[in-house]
């Protein structure tokens, strides 16, 4: 019965990712786009309760729903209207080599992992209570990967800093008044 | 472990990638492109997760927290980008910017 009901959650989370990954992609309006993802990264977020990944799990749809989504929006109601990208234009040349290598890509992961690793997935490791909670990635972030953790602080401080450099108005020499004395 | 088993989940992380790769060649709305990449992101995140539940080993998200920060950081440098690029009265099309001084 417990099994029965995992396969169900699986199968309308899987379903609701995939659609709403293709919603995105497909959306002429930037600001539907932007609320389909935020219903890929729910679905992903089920997805790795699944997986055991509880803290990944809540810290997903922290950032992601709670930041990322949130700064997309600010960002397609600054641009407004001029954010609109209808689908013309893209010569035909194009867009036929876009689907072309975007289904060689699927094909060559299914093949991979359809035939190198098929068979041997079937049986996982067992884990504990413990397994993916905060306390036990905060144990690992703190002990085995310390230099992962302090380079991911500097990656995220470095993109802070040129975020303010890009957003910044560039004050140009003849923009500047000179006021009278 | 209850329900499907690792390769199912792989299969979803590979269309996730896939679908968000069609995203990146097809559009060319700079924002949009941006929301593919983070389906690419999203995708390879499920990868390893789905093989740290696979080995038993925390390691797998770890990593995906990494690569979680690691977009947070792309998204603020590229929607700074194209802030700047609408301030300067630029095509927001993505074939049309050919060169990096505006």
């Amino acid at each position: 019965m417990g099994n029965f009901l995992v396969w169900v959650v699986w199968f309308v989370a899987a379903f609701a990712c995939i659609g709403s990954a293709v919603a995105v992609v497909s959306f002429s309006n930037p600001f539907f786009s932007a609320i389909a993802l935020i219903g890929n990264l729910a679905s992903l977020a089920v997805l790795y309760l699944l997986l055991a990944a509880e803290f990944v799990a809540a810290a997903q749809v922290l950032v992601y729903a709670g930041a990322v989504v949130v700064m997309f929006l600010f960002v397609i109601a600054y641009l407004g209207g001029r954010a609109d990208a209808p689908w013309a234009g893209r010569s035909t040349w194009q867009l036929f080599a876009a689907v072309i290598a975007a289904s060689a890509l699927l094909l060559e992961i299914v093949l991979a992992v359809g035939l190198k690793a098929g068979g041997r997935l079937s049986d996982e490791a067992t884990i504990d209570e413990s397994f993916g909670s905060p306390a036990a990635i905060g144990r690992l972030f703190l002990s085995d990967h310390l230099l992962a953790f302090e380079i991911t602080s500097i990656v995220l401080l470095v993109a802070a800093v040129g975020g303010v450099v890009l957003g910044a108005r560039s004050r140009r020499p003849a923009e500047q008044q000179v006021e009278p004395l | 472990m209850l329900g499907p088993d690792v390769t199912w989940y792989l299969a979803i992380a590979g269309t996730l990638f896939a679908t968000g790769a069609l995203g990146v060649l097809l559009r060319r709305s700079p924002l949009i492109v941006l929301l593919s990449l983070e389906i690419m992101l999203n995708g390879a995140n499920l990868a390893l997760i789905a093989f740290a539940r696979q080995l038993g080993d925390g390691s797998g998200q770890i990593f995906a927290l990494a690569v979680m920060a690691v977009a947070a950081s792309e998204v603020v440098v590229g929607l700074g980008m194209i802030v700047a690029m609408a301030r300067r009265r630029l095509d927001l099309d993505v074939d049309s910017l050919t060169e990096l001084r505006g």
